[in-house]
């Protein structure tokens, strides 16, 4: 049988990925790659501490699992338009380089 | 689920999720981020999440994926060449990251309830009809909320791919 502790440290490893990608890669496609991990991430732990917090019915809690719903359907809507953005900037822009992006920068 | 088979599913999960990192390769990283679902998709089942489980193949490791695929080769991205690194910025980030995952770490480790195991469930759960009636029930509002957030996303999509940005 398996703790809720590993479900936990997995989840956190992932989360930690994730993080480091969007800090570490410059392009901006693999650092919306990452922000899906860290998305999943939390997702994992959700449905972790939902099995975990078992009703008196021996059910588990199911509106820790609605979230997660919720989580990967606005993260699909998310997707479609950080995509779209992404596209138009390439044509604006011709590069996908988030260096080479700097109007911004102070 | 026996341990074997999750600790086999995390690795896989955990090797797939640092490939999609340090690829240098845009379709590499996108591939091994499929894979990394996937093995996501197992815990949830290994958890009795068989829905979510079954969700996360469908969206992500179909729909998602694919969209990122189609961008990558609609953009004509090839593998990145070499660029001069900014070392401090590198280890200052890394770093980060570190310490981010020893807090993480400390914290699950000093919980009290990280290291029971998980409560027995009392018959095969019913999983779909469950979620469906608390879908329709008490997160009715919240459905239709979230059906009118993709309506906008979609028009959101039309619009941007339409104009040209200047």
């Amino acid at each position: 049988m398996m703790t809720l502790g590993s479900y936990l440290v997995v989840s956190a490893v992932l989360f930690t990925i994730g993080f480091a990608g969007v800090l570490l890669r410059r392009n901006i496609i693999i650092i919306f790659m990452s922000l899906e991990l860290m998305l999943n991430a939390a997702n994992l732990s959700l449905v972790a501490f939902s099995r975990f917090r078992v009703s008196p019915a021996g059910l588990p809690e199911y509106h820790a699992e609605m979230l997660v719903f919720f989580v990967i359907t606005v993260a699909a809507a998310e997707v479609a338009v950080g995509l779209a953005i992404i596209v138009a900037l390439y044509r604006a822009r011709r590069t996908t380089h988030i260096d080479d992006i700097n109007q911004l920068k102070f | 689920m026996p341990s074997v088979l999750f600790w086999i599913f995390a690795a896989v999960m955990l090797v797939f999720g640092v490939l999609v990192v340090v690829n240098r390769n845009p379709v590499a990283s996108a591939l091994s981020l499929v894979v990394c679902f996937l093995g996501l998709s197992a815990l949830f089942m290994s958890l009795n999440a068989y829905f979510i489980g079954i969700i996360q193949v469908l969206v992500y490791a179909g729909a998602v994926m694919v969209l990122f695929l189609f961008i990558i080769m609609l953009l004509d991205l090839r593998a990145e060449e070499c660029r001069k690194m900014n070392w401090v910025a590198f280890a200052g980030s890394a770093l980060v990251a570190f310490c981010l995952l020893i807090q993480l770490l400390t914290v699950i480790g000093r919980t009290r309830i990280a290291h029971e195991h998980f409560p027995a469930l009392a018959a095969p759960v019913d999983d779909v009809r469950n979620i469906g009636q608390l879908l329709f029930s008490s997160y009715n509002l919240p459905l239709q909320v979230i059906a009118v957030l993709v309506l906008v996303a979609t028009i959101g999509v039309i619009i941007l791919s339409k104009r040209q940005l200047r």
